[in-house]
């Protein structure tokens, strides 16, 4: 039987002797269904406000705080994301008021280069883990993968669950997966307080709407601080309806526990369009104190150049265009 | 103050213009009134004057329906159907094209909010001209004929009157089927919304649609008193409250005039427990907030399951807290003005009784403009049926919410009420909604959803809600004499 405190946690909250499978089961799948076309419209329906003026200026800054700038691929160097950090700390060399991002979002190999970079700045770092982006590999990988990012200086992990467990119905597996990992983020950080810990969901390969929302609250139960959306390296990543059903989810957990869970979507998020969407619903879905870096993050890199685009807009009344904007 | 404020966002005006004063449009022209008078519409929003219209008088009556007499015994009785449809597609085309300006007009005279004359009214009003377009060469295949083979024969000439919450879109479902199928049409447009139907008329010249075969005539009761009973009027049809409907069937009763009434509803939304919770919290809001709850349809009954309402009354005051209530022109506005202050009145009247009957009030907290007829989103809890806020239409944004422990009770309670229009049900469970859709009496059931139209759709009541269908091939049944042909 798993010692962890969340499975200690979870016990008392399913209010069984001990937790099963078949126990995390029933309460996962005694959630309320989502009916699809309804969770679209809602969707759909939010994406009808208008942001203009003082509010558009506002959500691009606060857009730009929420982002974990992101640089995830084969062929990342040392020199890559150095440049990565550098954007992180100054997103436009032409206006120092320009806001920082919250993180960079890296594989963990490259934590060492990162924190040397941002030494000067209050930028997290964020690695990717656990197999990151299939998850497809064993727990001792898992955790040793997650460790190593931890000793190198890492803030925060992201990562995956076992998408071949939850589609199975192995509930009980993904998570003691995730509440080991958690474990690892409160007792092997390098920067005093516990790391957090994203879970991406990878809403993609769960298909349904109704399966968001259990891994939403299987994640939760396991101890997440932030439920995530997607790696961005499968299609679809992240979604307006995606982001509803868990927007609501760590709405009507904190109404359940009192604890606030964050949520970030990441992947396929490229206009500032786009970004204020993404507000507009933590606003009206789950309220205004998700409206934080702490609370919700974008995971993005494209995204950052087209804020700044808008942002010159607003400050001098032209569009400039991708000369304007550096890259990463 | 709100972290995340939406600044102000307000649609243009500058794209409508509204004359200072209006005729009639009769016999395709707009002309003065030979024995009527004048009255003023205003925003219901701001109270501001926005025009003069006629009121016409049973003179002016007398000359629309026989301009349209002329025209349907002329040039529009010997066209082809493929002929009738290509004006049907030109007034759709037209009405897509000038969407903006309706949209905005619309607004400026109901009330209502611009984002729902700009995404449901006025994209819905293009859509019924449209389909019935594709009718108009077609209704021989509608089983109209008696099995002849040919299209069916029209009645002549229709008196059509339309209610003032949702203008365009009611004389899109009045004039369609009735033109698509060869009739001619007198129309009346409500008293506090003229405006669209005045500019539709400039959208009939500006399709070259034969003088006569479309007249909008302005006007109140006494107006729409003159039509019902005028001898030349072929076919009645009227959208509107069951008051009103029972009068006009007395009125053309042992006349050979046929009629088609499309009433008020007390309509029950159906929660259960094991439903999706979230989005029918968004259908219960649809259902009675959308449109301020002037929406003949409208959920005006919560039907929740007991073992759920605490929870689902939760999620809806917490919903509740998100619509903003303001100035309609404005994007990011969900409920807009209260029609009239006749209807502002009516609205707080029974609310007040809801009280006085022993129901608990809750109203979303919200600022509500100076002037304006305003109302804020309202939602009674611990109704009982016999409760008058759970039998009266209020029409208005105010909710009455009762329980239920059974399925069986559910349809008991929901069939309880001389109404019979709309239901909604939420379920996950695909056998329930097929038991309940079998066993409400209702015209329209929605399931997992609400307040969805289409024109393909017929929509209409039944018991007091009226009768006949409006929409589909049952709703060109009204329109022609089944089983005659030319």
């Amino acid at each position: 039987m798993s010692s962890t405190t969340a499975a200690v946690n979870a016990r008392e909250l399913l209010g069984v002797g001990a937790l099963t499978n078949a126990s995390l089961t029933r309460w996962l799948h005694g959630l309320p269904g989502v009916d699809h076309v309804g969770a679209d419209g809602r969707a759909a329906g939010l994406t009808t406000r208008s942001i203009k003026t003082t509010s558009k200026a506002w959500a691009i800054n606060t857009a730009i705080t929420m982002i974990d700038l992101t640089t995830l691929e084969g062929a990342d160097t040392e020199p890559k994301v150095r440049s990565l950090c550098a954007k992180a700390m100054a997103p436009d060399p032409g206006d120092p008021a320009t806001p920082q991002v919250a993180a960079v979002c890296i594989y963990a190999d490259m934590v060492p280069v990162a924190v040397d970079a941002l030494k000067s700045s209050n930028i997290h770092i964020a690695a990717v883990t656990s197999a990151f982006p299939s998850g497809r590999a064993t727990m001792a990988v898992k955790l040793t993968d997650t460790r190593d990012a931890l000793r190198a200086g890492a803030h925060e992990i992201d990562m995956v669950i076992d998408r071949g467990a939850f589609l199975s119905g192995r509930y009980l597996q993904v998570f003691n997966e995730i509440a080991a990992i958690k474990q690892a983020c409160a007792h092997e950080g390098t920067h005093g307080a516990a790391a957090h810990l994203k879970v991406i969901l990878e809403t993609g390969e769960l298909a349904t709407y109704d399966n968001v929302r259990r891994a939403s609250w299987l994640a939760m139960l396991a101890g997440a601080d932030f439920i995530k959306t997607s790696t961005g390296k499968v299609s679809p990543a992240a979604t307006l309806p995606v982001t509803l059903i868990m927007l609501e989810a760590v709405r009507d957990w904190r109404g359940l526990t009192g604890a606030q869970v964050g949520v970030k979507p990441a992947g396929g998020i490229r206009t500032t369009k786009d970004a204020m969407k993404y507000l507009v619903m933590v606003n009206e879905v789950a309220g205004e104190d998700w409206l934080d870096p702490a609370r919700f993050r974008f995971g993005a890199s494209g995204l950052l150049n087209d804020l700044l685009l808008q942002r010159q807009k607003l400050a001098t009344g032209h569009y400039s265009g991708a000369d304007y904007v550096t890259i990463d | 103050m709100a972290k995340f404020e939406y600044a102000p966002a307000p649609e243009s005006r500058a794209i409508v213009t509204i004359r200072p004063s209006y005729g009639l449009f009769i016999g395709g022209e707009f002309v003065q009134s030979t024995d009527g008078s004048r009255f003023k519409t205003i925003n219901p929003s701001s109270e501001e004057v926005l025009a003069e219209v006629t009121e016409a008088g049973e003179a002016d009556v007398d000359a629309a329906v026989r301009a349209a007499r002329k025209a349907f015994d002329g040039p529009w009785g010997r066209l082809l159907g493929a002929e009738r449809g290509k004006y049907l597609f030109r007034i759709a085309r037209i009405l897509a094209e000038r969407a903006r300006e309706f949209a905005v007009l619309e607004t400026l005279d109901n009330g209502k909010p611009i984002k729902e004359s700009r995404d449901v009214d006025i994209p819905l009003a293009a859509a019924h001209f449209f389909y019935h377009a594709g009718w108009a060469d077609k209704l021989e295949h509608a089983g109209l004929s008696g099995g002849s083979g040919q299209p069916p024969k029209p009645l002549g000439v229709v008196g059509q009157i339309i209610p003032w919450n949702f203008p365009l879109l009611m004389l899109s479902w009045k004039i369609a089927p009735a033109l698509a199928t060869g009739n001619t049409v007198v129309l009346k447009p409500a008293e506090t919304t003229p405006l669209s139907a005045l500019l539709f008329a400039e959208v009939c010249q500006q399709a070259d649609l034969p003088a006569g075969v479309v007249n909008i005539i302005t006007g109140a009761g006494e107006t729409g008193r003159h039509l019902i009973e005028h001898p030349g009027v072929d076919k009645v049809a009227f959208t509107g409250s069951t008051q009103v409907g029972k009068a006009i069937a007395r009125s053309i009763a042992g006349t050979r005039k046929r009629a088609t009434l499309e009433l008020g509803g007390k309509a029950a939304n159906i929660v259960f427990d094991d439903a999706p919770i979230d989005e029918a919290v968004e259908g219960i809001v649809n259902g009675i907030f959308f449109n301020q709850g002037h929406v003949c349809c409208a959920g005006s009954r919560l039907l929740v399951q007991e073992n759920v309402a605490a929870d689902v009354i939760m999620r809806l005051k917490r919903r509740l807290q998100t619509l903003r209530v303001g100035d309609p022109l404005d994007k990011n506005t969900d409920v807009g003005a209260i029609n009239s202050a006749a209807q502002l009145a009516r609205i707080r009247e029974l609310t007040q009784v809801g009280e006085s009957e022993g129901a608990t009030r809750w109203s979303a907290p919200c600022t509500l403009p100076e002037r304006g007829f305003w109302f804020a989103p309202t939602i009674f809890t611990e109704v009982s049926q016999s409760h008058r806020i759970a039998q009266e239409e209020i029409f208005g944004p105010v909710l009455s919410v009762l329980t239920f422990r059974t399925p069986q009770e559910a349809v008991a309670k929901a069939n309880n009420t001389p109404f019979g229009l709309s239901a909604g049900i939420w379920t996950e469970k695909g056998s329930r909604i097929l038991w309940m859709a079998d066993h409400l009496r209702a015209g329209v059931v929605w399931a997992n959803t609400f307040n969805r139209f289409d024109p393909t759709s017929p929509f209409g009541g039944y018991k007091e809600s009226g009768y006949g269908r409006e929409g589909g091939r049952h709703g060109l049944q009204a329109y022609v004499m089944t089983g005659a042909t030319r």
